[in-house]
């Protein structure tokens, strides 16, 4: 499975692992749901160390499309929920 | 669904949407090949906005470290001088400058960072827009109506996350060098107004009053230089007792140390106390200069060395 981290580009993630990344993930989205702007940080800093620490970065040079999208770093909670909107922060 | 996958959608359905605003399959190829090699440009004209951006901010820290350095040196003549609100005003300035050079500092190391990630996000963007061209050519050139759509969806799609991604690069490093800028002018304003002191500007006024004292402490060592001259130039009191001189120059000294003044008497001890044991070897010579000529020191550079506790002093 493809996962690109915005900013820092594509990373090749053991299948066995999106189990533990998708109940990450649901955390992540319950905080965004909430408003919870710490609960958010935590649980977008564990998803990418999860990302870091089993994946490998894809050679730059592959077309492929991933499956899943993470947030950069410093993201804060706004810029996640623009992502979230089609007319948010991706350029066209 | 979770955030991520929400967010991977999104991507697809703007690559989706601009796949199908073209006709011919073609098109959507060189189109795209077009937009990549401008947004390319722009990623890397974005590197050197946030690189001419940081030397900015490099110069400025420059400025306001020069400030402080200077500031402290005053700072601690005037507290030399006995100064203590001038010190404290001088440290105060500098306070003020050395928290201008802190926050400049974190926001420097931002910018960097910020340079670092879009260029390594070029380089990425330069590898997946030439993977991109070779696939295109291919394509292209083995053409058939049937499979081309998928295939140019595909690599379509594959490189329009990546300019996606990019493209919110340079965004947000816009951003931050816009926040840096404003940032710098505020600074340049803050200095211009004198409240931390121009640098090499015009002559502020803890330089001045610095200046002032110093000047007064000038006269006050000229004339103990004036007063040591007249006292050495009897030359009884030469002959009489060496110590006499260096004994006034002390009281000079001594009278300039009361006055908080401490630089001085290392100064000028040095070159009297040289310049007076000179004659003392020298007075058999003088007495007996046509009998032993060769025994002595050169007698003709005597008064020489008796002129130069002057020249030395007023150094």
């Amino acid at each position: 499975m493809i996962v690109r981290i915005l900013g820092e580009g594509q990373f090749k993630v053991d299948d066995a692992v999106a189990a533990e990344l998708n109940q990450l993930d649901t955390d992540l989205e319950t905080a965004v749901e909430r408003g919870d702007e710490a609960a958010f940080a935590t649980a977008l800093t564990r998803l990418l160390a999860q990302v870091h620490a089993q994946g490998t970065p894809l050679p730059p040079d592959i077309l492929e499309p991933s499956e899943l999208i993470l947030p950069h770093e410093d993201s804060s909670m706004d810029e996640v929920r623009k992502l979230l909107t089609d007319e948010g922060l991706i350029p066209g | 669904m979770g955030v991520m996958k929400r967010v991977s959608l999104v991507f697809k359905a703007k690559a989706n949407r601009a796949l199908d605003k073209m006709e011919d399959p073609r098109e959507t190829l060189d189109y795209s090949y077009q937009r990549q090699l401008e947004l390319l440009t722009k990623v890397r004209r974005g590197v050197a906005d946030v690189a001419t951006s940081r030397k900015r901010v490099e110069l400025q820290m420059n400025q306001l470290q020069q400030q402080a350095n200077k500031l402290q040196d005053q700072a601690r003549k005037a507290l030399s001088m006995g100064r203590d609100d001038l010190a404290r005003e001088a440290l105060t300035r500098k306070a003020s400058a050395q928290s201008q050079l802190d926050e400049l500092q974190t926001q420097y190391a931002q910018l960097q960072a910020e340079e670092e990630k879009l260029t390594v996000a070029s380089q990425r963007l330069q590898a997946k827009v030439d993977a991109f061209r070779t696939r295109k050519e291919t394509i292209k050139a083995t053409y058939t109506a049937a499979e081309a759509q998928t295939r140019i969806n595909e690599a379509f799609s594959g490189i329009s996350e990546e300019m996606g991604d990019v493209g919110m690069a340079i965004q947000r490093a816009e951003d931050k060098t816009a926040q840096m800028q404003a940032r710098a002018g505020a600074i340049d304003e803050l200095m211009a107004s004198g409240a931390l002191d121009d640098v090499g500007g015009r002559r502020d006024d803890i330089q001045s009053e610095l200046d002032m004292m110093s000047a007064n402490s000038d006269v006050e060592r000229e004339l103990a230089r004036l007063r040591g001259e007249l006292t050495a130039g009897a030359p009884k009191q030469l002959e009489g007792s060496s110590g006499a001189p260096n004994g006034d120059a002390a009281a000079a000294q001594s009278s300039q140390a009361s006055q908080g003044y401490q630089g001085p008497p290392q100064q000028s001890e040095g070159p009297y106390a040289p310049q007076y044991s000179p004659p003392q070897q020298g007075q058999q010579p003088q007495q007996s200069q046509q009998q032993a000529q060769p025994a002595g020191l050169p007698v003709a550079d005597l008064p020489g060395l008796a002129d130069e506790p002057q020249d030395g002093d007023g150094s």
